[in-house]
């Protein structure tokens, strides 16, 4: 019943419109040859609404700027990152001003140069002299953007770290496992085919490297010493996302990929300047199915004494598997 | 070849028609039906983004609480919307409803043709395209849901029906639509390049092509370099799905099964999708800006600033957009030098876009500009260019795009560069060219509304998608709210959500105003906007062969708007030089 009186409702509606601007256009018609040829009256109108959008759009994009600034992510956490803010700063300071130049210069013109009657456009086809300007100035500041950029990205993804600690990151649908390579620095070999029982990640226990291997489901690192991520997946595509250390890396199934980075503040640390919930999260950041919303990890930045009593307190893998 | 009249019936003339315009409207009809399937999609989904776990008292709402009858929206089904809301959007309307519209209006009537090269193809290419529609929404019916893995089906997750839902039947029936869409948009790309580079008429030469044929043709030619790579990359799919090939996957265990694939590599397929894929965004991007230029010119009253720029920059943006597929692929282990191979060329981009925008800006100068709504939404689509286009300068420098990476800041940047000034840049073509098509007029003040209300809303939009990308939201959660660290966003949330539905209210705004003016509108005259292209030197009644007569012959450019020496602000394509008169 409701739902045929909702669509009465809706006909109704739409009838009356219809009749409304028909009149609209019959009353207008006895006045003015021509209802829908844009008016001196329209061009004004138009244009002062231009040129109140500049006030409006540009206070409410500063609004955001200053309402929300406290809900971005605070300064990285890790060597590289730091470089990736600066970065970040400065391209984001071009595009800020650019874009406060760029925007009001639009609708400022659409008001001053709002068409009246027996006014007369200026015939201006094209200016070299005016076109080789902008072309060229942009040409330079991308070229700068650029060579500053690629010497970030190659600085961050820079795998040959020497004196690492190696972990390998597992995914699969929906949650995170962590194996640490122990006392021999070296991850015991894999295959997805020997995944197991208590094998999760099918590790080849038959490697000598496997068996010091610890597999854990929290995260632990000693603060300002490198660390080195190995990562893999078991079923689709998921990405590693660590946004507090500027940490980004797909794991991709029947493929090694890896991030090196050097955390430079304890989780401790965090939680003074940012509030005692925070939590340094590996979150999962390509879609991968229903629970791709809720598939998370905690890391823990800890000073090397509390990182060595808490890997000492884990089992190795070889305990692990072994033990009934 | 004047006599075109054979006899019409209801069949041959609006269903298997073989005329360009009512083809064109065929596309317009079906993209903008798709484009309200869309958005409904967004609606709901948004709803729920703004009010975790509260959606359904919500949901109650729609009639007949069909959502909540159905078991809600689970996270399935919301990736589920989500997937095909992209699908629909980016293929459906903006390529095909964009392109398929205003390339069969436009390129005939702009470049004096009688009909495109082959009228017979280009009803095929319809037809396809209208068959790749019922199989995709049918899609929506089956009982496993339609596809749900993202608009980017990257495997395993689309190739395994045990990974999600969707990757049973519905992304099978996905594959088939977007295959029969490939076929449309081939037929239909072919048929525009013949017919522009063969059926200009007499003094039509390149350099006096008006900007929209030249990005019409310029898109024509991207798409049928790229589509086919997109046909090929599915059918490889497909072959993993059906067959037990190993294209896309190696070592997967799914439900506690090996499966025996070996050997793949789904970063393969995200190559191949990819050349597509970058292509793609211009193939929606330059119609919009082809019709931009036209209706900035049109309506300043003013020569195009820097004819010869423009077209070399649209050529220089479509050369770019095969060389930068891998600026979406930066965090897939892919070599870093490799990436910053692609960064180098990605952020060359920004010099032919910067070039376009500052033309623009050089023709609104000095101009006399009257506001009708066409023109609203041109500098609507000029102003979603500079903000959308700016943001890309951080995600196309890979060392940036580190963090923002697949993050609410990618959908805000997208949905604004080419969303908002590809969707603007229909609106203004429907709006300047709604005359041509129907002999009647849009509503002026409806259309006045559309406009503010669209562009209030859509930036409220999509603006503070950047802050909870920089926040480091990762985009497609269902929820936000397993995560403390993201617990302060849902104002911002909210805020999105209530712009998004005030933004569907005025789409219907335009629907009444589209439906209401072709039975009810003020009747339009032969040029109303004192236009120069040849369109406009058409008769107001439809007729097969656009011109009655000889076709016209063409004398001078499109842009001799305000030429002084000259009695009128506008002289029509077909005017012969006068004497001592230079041309532009």
């Amino acid at each position: 019943m409701t739902n045929i009186l909702i669509a009465l409702v809706v006909i109704l509606t739409i009838a009356a419109l219809v009749q409304l601007v028909r009149v609209n256009e019959l009353l207008s018609e006895i006045t003015n040859k021509d209802t829908n040829a844009v008016t001196d009256d329209d061009n004004k109108k138009n244009g002062i609404l231009f040129l109140l959008t500049i006030p409006l759009f540009m206070g409410f994009v500063v609004w955001q700027m200053v309402t929300w600034d406290h809900l971005l992510l605070p300064p990285a956490s890790s060597v590289h990152g730091a470089e990736i803010d600066s970065l970040m700063k400065v391209s984001m300071t071009l595009i800020l001003v650019v874009f406060f130049i760029l925007t009001p210069m639009l609708f400022f013109f659409a008001y001053k140069y709002r068409g009246k009657k027996g006014n007369t456009a200026y015939f201006f086809s094209h200016n070299n002299k005016l076109e080789v300007i902008w072309t060229v100035v942009p040409t330079i500041i991308l070229t700068v953007l650029i060579v500053y950029g690629l010497k970030t990205w190659d600085r961050a993804m820079n795998t040959n770290v020497s004196d690492a600690t190696v972990i390998e990151i597992y995914s699969k649908q929906f949650d995170w496992t962590a194996r640490y390579s122990g006392l021999d620095k070296v991850l015991g070999k894999s295959n997805y085919r020997l995944v197991k029982g208590k094998n999760v990640l099918g590790v080849d226990m038959l490697d000598k490297n496997a068996s010091d291997d610890m597999v854990v489901k929290e995260v632990h690192l000693p603060v300002n010493k490198p660390v080195l991520l190995m990562f893999r997946s078991r079923d689709v595509i998921h990405s590693a996302f660590l946004p507090h250390f500027r940490v980004q890396m797909n794991c991709v199934p029947g493929l090694s990929t890896q991030f090196a980075f050097t955390p430079t503040k304890t989780t401790a640390q965090m939680k003074e300047s940012e509030g005692d919930d925070f939590e340094y999260v590996l979150l999962c950041n390509k879609i991968c199915g229903s629970a791709h919303f809720n598939m998370q990890m905690k890391f823990i930045i800890e000073s090397e004494e509390d990182y060595n009593k808490w890997i000492s307190s884990q089992k190795t893998l070889q305990n692990t598997l072994t033990l009934k | 070849m004047s006599d075109h009249h054979h006899k019409e019936t209801f069949i041959t003339k609006y269903i298997f028609c073989t005329d360009h315009k009512m083809i064109a409207k065929q596309f317009l009809i079906t993209g903008m039906f798709m484009a309200i399937v869309g958005m409904l999609m967004s609606a709901i989904f948004r709803v729920q983004l703004a009010n975790p776990g509260e959606a359904s008292v919500l949901y109650n709402l729609l009639p007949g609480g069909w959502l909540n009858e159905a078991g809600g929206l689970n996270p399935d089904k919301y990736l589920a919307l989500v997937t095909m809301h992209g699908t629909i959007l980016v293929f459906w309307v903006l390529t095909a409803g964009l392109s398929g519209t205003f390339a069969n209006f436009l390129i005939p009537l702009q470049i004096g043709a009688r009909d495109m090269a082959s009228g017979f193809i280009n009803m095929l290419s319809y037809w396809f395209f209208f068959i790749a529609t019922v199989v995709l929404l049918s899609s929506l019916f089956v009982e496993s849901g339609p596809a749900s893995g993202g608009w980017t089906i990257y495997p395993p997750l689309s190739a395994l029906p045990q990974a999600i839902p969707g990757s049973g039947t519905g992304m099978t029936l996905w594959l088939l639509s977007i295959t029969l869409f490939v076929v449309g948009s081939l037929l239909g790309g072919l048929n525009y390049i013949v017919t522009i580079l063969n059926l200009r008429t007499k003094g039509m030469s390149m350099q006096r092509l008006p900007l929209t044929v030249w990005a019409l043709l310029i898109t024509a030619i991207l798409g049928v370099l790229s589509f086919p790579v997109l046909l090929s990359c599915g059918l490889l799919l497909l072959f993993d799905r059906s067959f037990g090939t190993s294209f896309y996957l190696s070592d997967i265990i799914i439900n506690g099964e090996a499966l025996h694939h070996a050997g793949g590599s789904p970063i393969l397929f995200e190559h191949l999708f990819w050349f597509l894929g970058h292509p793609e965004v211009y193939i929606i991007l330059l119609p919009a800006l082809g019709i931009v230029s036209e209706v900035i010119a049109v309506n300043s009253r003013k020569p195009i600033f820097g004819y010869k720029a423009m077209v070399g920059a649209l050529l220089l943006i479509a050369f770019l957009s095969f060389i930068v597929w891998g600026h979406h692929m930066f965090m897939t282990g892919m070599n870093p030098f490799l990436g910053s191979v692609f960064t180098f060329t990605t952020l060359l981009i920004a010099i032919p876009s910067a070039v376009k925008v500052f033309n623009y800006l050089a023709t609104l100068w000095r101009a006399n500009i009257r506001f009708t709504p066409a023109m609203l939404f041109a500098i609507g689509t000029v102003s979603a260019f500079i903000t959308g286009g700016l943001t890309g300068l951080i995600l196309g420098d890979s060392a940036l795009d580190i963090n923002v990476h697949d993050t609410y800041f990618v959908v805000g940047h997208f949905h604004i560069v080419m969303g908002l000034s590809a969707i603007y840049g229909m609106f203004a073509g429907v709006y300047h060219w709604f005359p041509k098509m129907y002999g009647k007029m849009m509503n002026k003040n409806l259309g006045y509304l559309h406009f503010w209300g669209t562009f209030i809303c859509a930036y409220g939009v999509f603006f503070p998608m950047h802050f909870l990308g920089l926040a480091g939201l990762p985009r497609r959660y269902y929820t936000n709210s397993n995560f403390p660290m993201f617990d302060g966003l849902s104002d911002i949330n909210e805020i999105i959500t209530f712009f998004a539905l005030a933004g569907a209210i005025f789409q219907a705004v335009f629907i009444f105003n589209f439906v209401y003016s072709i039975f009810k509108g003020t009747k339009a005259s032969k040029n109303p906007w004192k236009s120069n292209t040849l369109e406009w030197t058409t008769p107001i009644e439809r007729i097969h062969g656009n011109w009655p007569g000889d076709l016209p012959v063409v004398k001078r450019w499109a842009y001799d708007y305000s030429k002084p020496g000259m009695e009128d602000d506008f002289v029509p394509q077909d005017v012969p030089l006068f004497e001592g008169e230079k041309e532009h």
